[in-house]
């Protein structure tokens, strides 16, 4: 009671009370994309422009002659809002040096979805990040092609079902495992790479503003929990998100200059089962594939913990 | 003052390109446009312009940098062939429907399969109705007047729309010829700084490419096509100006000979030049033949084409690309939609020539006349021809 009490008070140190993604956009109940996105805008602030790729949040934003946004916000289309916006930085860049516009720092940040990001747009994500850009590259992963009806993504987890993985009499889901793209991040030698979730918000704005400070390309991959396409009642996406953590599945961490810290510590994971069992997407699952996703959990949160203890700042080496 | 310099013209597409100080190009190799972007990097390495040069990863991503930097407000430049441009594909009528006056340098390449580096234009007549302003040039000069001319016309406030200029691969692209360039003055006296009208930046916020519903989307093509149709006055007098200032005269469609002539052939881009020689012996023969080359592709210049054509018996439309399973090649089938129910259109045929660098001489126009002259009494029995198949 007290902390809502008093949300005036502190909030506005912690949060920008100014909206740059309004209300009234037609995203589902309880999308935690929308909600990642009105984070992200109130930590990057004014100057800066957003590139979307084609997905939901551009769909449910941007329906002419509407529009949800208070930033610049730029859509060409569905694999390379990576390209579109190293254009965008190339171009305010050249502009600003030649005094064609204000000598101002402005900051171009590309968003996309899984589908946007890690399949259709990771070549141009990838060269983007290699050029070594201006920009911010924020993954909005909520695990699946949503915009088009939940079609199975390289995000998409080990053995949910999808809509063109589904689970059959003879399948149990996807087969494969989520493909880590902010490990492809940090193989770029890229400054700053992050993870996060919207289920913590102070530490994706922090994320965010540290993101966006970098004089150069930075990466935050943010999971997203998508309440129709995870098949969970909306009310249960805050705790969808804390869990994907809280198990380890999903851990919070980011990479500085190589040095990799966890910012969100857990002092004992939660069984896998607890995330797995709120969501109609895993429900098929039997003990044993819920056994194998454990042991991949523990295998891959150890891989990572090492990294935490071993690898040194780029800058100490 | 103006100087005339023999050189490679891919580099002087890339000369031209540099005196109209673009701020950001991005582009990816492909034979054989190559030589430009490459000449263009080499300027800017040079600190000859103060641009940005964008060494992308593909085709996909020079078009989608273009189209970030031109809503920011930059001038943009690109080039590509063939695949790449089949690559380019998807952001093509994107460019187009958002206003953004994008320039391309085409170096037209032969699609694949089987691979081939040479030249037909099957690369842009698959892009052609994407909502580009698209010119052919026939020759070295008019490369680099079309470059000059092409930002002047994409970036007028009344069009603001993406242009292809398209260059012959090799046989414009990797030829030398002497060409006449304007200094650098005397381009800022004809080309003003672009001046554009929305851009993404926080003084001034837009969404630019929202999602259009049914009831929306009917008005906003036919805004495109109007925009591109009503484009051909600015074209018109963009080159009006550039004949004013340099002395050169570009039209939509050049007559080469025409006076009398009863049988016209229609060509595209470098075959022109070859063209004429063909019409110069045919006339010594005495054959009433004449040439019409087309430099105009979109907007397409219908009127033009009706006058062009008027008195003559025979129209024999080169195409340098095949519409698999058409009714004509591309530019045939424009040409015989324009001219439909026109009073005293002439007879129509259809060959198609040239195809991934076939080599094209004088004689071949000359037979081509000769057969074409000939439809006037009997109609060939074939809507095309696809000119020198060996074995048939
Ligand atoms: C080239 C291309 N292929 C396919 C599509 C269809 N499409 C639009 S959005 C989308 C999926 C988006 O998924 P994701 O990036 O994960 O975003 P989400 O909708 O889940 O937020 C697909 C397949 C497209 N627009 N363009
Ligand atoms: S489908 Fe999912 S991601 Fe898309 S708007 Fe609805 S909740 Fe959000
Ligand atoms: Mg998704």
């Amino acid at each position: 009671m007290s902390i809502v009490e008093n949300f005036d008070l502190y909030a506005p140190r912690l949060a920008d009370k100014e909206e740059y993604f309004s209300a009234g956009h037609r995203a589902c109940q309880g999308c935690g994309e929308a909600l990642a996105i009105r984070l992200m805008c109130k930590a990057l602030g004014k100057d800066t422009v957003i590139i979307n790729a084609t997905g939901c949040m551009e769909v449910i934003s941007s329906l002419y002659p509407t529009t949800a946004w208070k930033l610049p916000w730029l859509h060409v289309a569905f694999p390379n809002s990576a390209s579109v916006g190293s254009g965008v930085e190339a171009g305010l860049k050249v502009l600003r040096r030649k005094g064609r516009i204000p000598d101002r720092d402005v900051k171009a940040v590309s968003i996309g979805g899984d589908g946007g990001t890690v399949d259709i747009g990771i070549q141009a994500l990838s060269g983007a990040m290699e050029r070594g850009h201006d920009l911010l590259y924020v993954c909005f992963d909520n695990e699946a092609y949503m915009n088009t009806g939940i079609q199975r993504s390289g995000a998409t987890p080990f053995g949910a079902s999808t809509s063109t993985d589904p689970v059959g009499s003879v399948s149990f889901g996807k087969k494969a495992w989520k493909k880590n793209v902010a490990e492809i991040m940090v193989a770029h030698n890229v400054p700053y790479v992050a993870t996060a979730c919207h289920s913590y918000p102070i530490d994706f704005m922090n994320k965010v503003k540290k993101a966006r400070k970098i004089k150069g390309p930075s990466y935050i991959h943010c999971l997203s929990v998508c309440p129709t396409g995870w098949r969970l009642l909306p009310e249960l996406a805050i705790k969808a998100g804390r869990l994907a953590v809280e198990t380890g599945i999903f851990p919070l961490y980011e990479v500085d200059n190589g040095q990799y810290r966890m910012t969100i510590r857990q002092e004992r994971l939660r069984p896998v089962e607890d995330y797995l069992k709120l969501q109609g997407r895993f429900r098929h699952l039997d003990p044993e594939e819920i056994e194998l996703f454990q042991e991949r959990v523990n295998q891959e949160y150890k891989k990572l913990m090492s990294k935490i203890e071993c690898l040194p700042s780029w800058s100490d080496l | 003052m103006t100087r005339r310099t023999g050189m490679e013209i891919a580099f002087a597409a890339a000369e031209a390109v540099a005196l109209c100080k673009p701020d950001v190009v991005a582009a990816y190799p492909i034979t054989p446009n190559t030589h430009i972007p490459e000449h263009l990097s080499d300027i800017v390495a040079d600190g000859r312009i103060d641009a940005d040069f964008i060494c992308v990863e593909s085709e996909h991503s020079a078009l989608s940098a273009c189209c970030g930097a031109s809503a920011a407000g930059a001038r943009t430049f690109t080039a590509t062939s063939s695949q790449g441009l089949l690559f380019m594909a998807e952001v093509m009528p994107i460019v187009s429907a958002m206003r953004l006056p994008v320039v391309m340098a085409i170096g037209n390449r032969a699609l694949s399969a089987p691979i081939n580096i040479w030249n037909d234009h099957s690369d842009i007549m698959s892009q052609r109705d994407t909502g580009w302003i698209s010119v052919f040039a026939s020759n070295g000069q008019e490369v680099v007047d079309m470059v000059i001319q092409g930002f002047k016309i994409a970036e007028h406030r009344d069009v603001l729309l993406p242009l292809n200029i398209n260059l012959d691969g090799f046989q414009l692209t990797h030829v030398v010829e002497p060409m006449l360039f304007p200094d650098q003055e005397e381009v800022e006296r004809f080309l003003p700084e672009y001046k554009p009208y929305a851009t993404v930046h926080p003084d001034r916020v837009v969404s630019m490419g929202t999602l259009g519903m049914p009831e929306i989307f009917n008005e906003a093509m036919k805004a495109k096509d109007m925009g591109l149709i009503n484009s051909k006055k600015v074209i018109l007098e963009v080159w009006r100006e550039w004949e004013e200032q340099f002395g050169r005269k570009h039209e939509p469609i050049e007559a080469y000979r025409t006076e009398g002539a009863n049988v016209l052939l229609l060509t595209v881009g470098s075959m022109g030049e070859t063209a004429e020689v063909a019409i110069d012996e045919l006339r010594d023969r005495k054959m009433p033949a004449g040439l019409l080359k087309l430099k105009l592709w979109r907007p397409f210049p219908l009127e033009e084409l009706r006058k062009a054509v008027k008195g003559a018996k025979v129209l024999a439309v080169m195409d340098r690309a095949v519409s698999c399973g058409g009714s004509a090649g591309p530019v045939c089938a424009e040409v015989k939609s324009a001219l439909y129910g026109e009073p005293g259109c002439p007879v129509i045929v259809n060959y198609i020539i040239g195809l991934g660098g076939r080599d094209v001489t004088a004689e071949d126009f000359i037979q081509i006349v000769e057969k074409a002259a000939k439809a006037d009494k009997e109609k060939p029995k074939e809507a095309y021809e696809i000119y020198g198949v060996r074995g048939s």
